[in-house]
């Protein structure tokens, strides 16, 4: 799977596209790997405000249940509801169509911090 | 967190699991495959034609001698003393409190030799265990490494399994065992297994499980066979109603709380746990282990929660989506009132209470 360029990652396995101060954060093809079938995801509602590092919903397998970490703060906009018919989407396309949530970026600049494509590709290989 | 230090235990069909590009996972020391193709494909494999697992990970213990019968039935709750040579049975192996050791497998070998199937994470503690109530004439043998153990499960396990042995399958009933060969070579098949299909569970010579894996693999793909990891042995045994020591049961929780009254044989004679299993009998049984499916979403976890009108009245034991009903399914203990089918109640899903409704186990049966 391409872990595209302009996506920045986080050690807990989710990502954030920035385009002006949206931001759109899914889980990464890594994690949806580990995780296997996916059956259930759980996302906040329109409206919510998350913070970066603290959960903003679950996805869970047929295995487990696993905690999604916001990567960035701000205002969830607009949430996948395709997910909640078709939460095996995130198994073949989480860089693409399974995002999960868009937010209103509470600081654009903070998204720097985060992993490179690069970086979270060799965080994931080592 | 696992412990990269601590060297994990593997079975003889560790390098074939990775050959197969299995997930492998940390299960209670052994280095195990949890799932190869994905756990709803492999869990559908086993419902539909076969899948194989290794089961190598599990504990054999022999117990032999003239007086072999008495140390039997003196550590489990069934009667071995009604058990044919060449029968299984399933049976508690209880401490004197009533609450479960393990929960065991055990097969007649002849009047004189039993041999004992248990959990993988349990064995030490089992050998242990009867070997200290052996006040009898016989020999008590933690034989694990002296087997491995394959299990192939689903319709076409029969047919599989057929092409590699003269052995006749057919005439086998779920339950019994024969000591037979499979290519060739000494192996102990057992129709039984843990999936709630139709299949066998076979004990061989650890030197060709190997060999064995492949040529299973070899004679069942015509069917369409697969190899299955734990992932897809914990969807069929809970859809099943299967208990698993840990979760339905475990030293806290007697046969008769967990459904397996059909397991203890108050009539057999004195056993380890029977005064206190008396007891409960006699006072009434104060909680039960009940199935439930989810109605509203989310699934239930094993340890979450269960509330009955806002109330804190259980705890899941085990809960995931049943891939054969398409729906979402656990076990939970209940008190007994409540531990009745149709009864509406909540399982706190990370703190939010989620509909439920209790519901009989077995969740699935196979057509017979």
């Amino acid at each position: 799977m391409n872990y595209p360029e302009t996506f920045r990652y986080t050690k807990e396995h989710e990502w954030v596209s920035v385009d002006g101060d949206t931001g759109t954060i899914g889980i990464t093809d890594h994690a949806q790997n580990e995780l296997g079938d996916i059956v259930y995801v759980d996302l906040p509602k329109v409206g919510a405000v998350i913070e970066t590092g603290k959960s903003l919903g679950s996805v869970e397998s047929v295995k487990a249940v696993s905690d999604i970490y916001a990567p960035v703060s701000g205002e969830v906009l607009e949430i996948n509801t395709h997910l909640a018919e078709a939460p095996e989407k995130l198994n073949e396309d989480p860089h693409g169509d399974a995002w999960l949530v868009k937010i209103r970026l509470s600081n654009p600049g903070a998204v720097s911090g985060l992993l490179s494509a690069e970086e979270y590709q060799a965080f994931i290989g080592g | 967190m696992s412990d990269p230090s601590v060297d994990l235990l593997k079975t003889p069909l560790n390098a074939a699991h990775r050959a197969l590009k299995a997930r492998m996972v940390d299960f209670g020391g052994w280095d195990m495959p949890v799932q190869y193709s994905g756990i709803i494909d492999e869990h559908n494999t086993v419902r539909t034609a076969a899948g194989l697992f290794d089961v190598s990970h599990m504990g054999e213990i022999e117990i032999k001698g003239p007086e072999a019968l008495s140390l039997v039935n003196y550590v489990s709750t069934n009667n071995a003393a009604k058990l044919a040579i060449g029968q299984v049975h399933y049976a508690g192996l209880l401490y004197d409190h009533g609450g479960f050791v393990d929960d065991i497998l055990v097969h007649k070998v002849a009047d004189d030799s039993y041999f004992l199937c248990v959990n993988a994470s349990n064995q030490d503690k089992d050998f242990e265990h009867i070997a200290a109530q052996n006040r009898w004439d016989c020999t008590v043998e933690n034989a694990g490494p002296r087997y491995a153990q394959i299990a192939v499960q689903g319709p076409k396990a029969l047919a599989t399994l057929q092409k590699l042995t003269k052995t006749e399958l057919s005439p086998i009933k779920y339950y019994w065992f024969t000591d037979g060969e499979v290519s060739g070579d000494w192996a102990r098949i057992a129709r039984t297994g843990y999936t709630g299909e139709d299949g066998f569970e076979i004990y061989v010579d650890p030197s060709l499980a190997e060999k064995r894996w492949n040529e299973l693999m070899a004679a069942g793909e015509e069917f369409g066979i697969k190899p299955a990891g734990l992932g897809a042995r914990n969807t069929l045994r809970m859809e099943s109603g299967m208990a698993l020591y840990g979760h339905e049961i475990d030293a806290s929780i007697s046969p008769l709380e967990a459904g397996l009254q059909w397991i203890v044989k108050f009539d057999k004679g004195d056993f380890l746990g029977r005064a206190r299993l008396e007891e409960q009998k006699a006072a009434g049984l104060t909680r039960k282990l009940i199935g439930f499916e989810m109605c509203g979403r989310g699934i239930g976890r094993d340890g979450y929660e269960v509330r009955v009108a806002g109330a804190p009245a259980g705890w899941v034991t085990s809960g995931g989506p049943s891939p054969t009903l398409n729906k979402n399914i656990g076990m939970c203990y209940l008190p007994l009132d409540k531990a009745v089918p149709g009864t509406s109640i909540e399982v706190m899903v990370r703190n939010a209470p989620v509909e439920a409704v209790t519901i009989p186990i077995p969740f699935y049966k196979r057509a017979k």
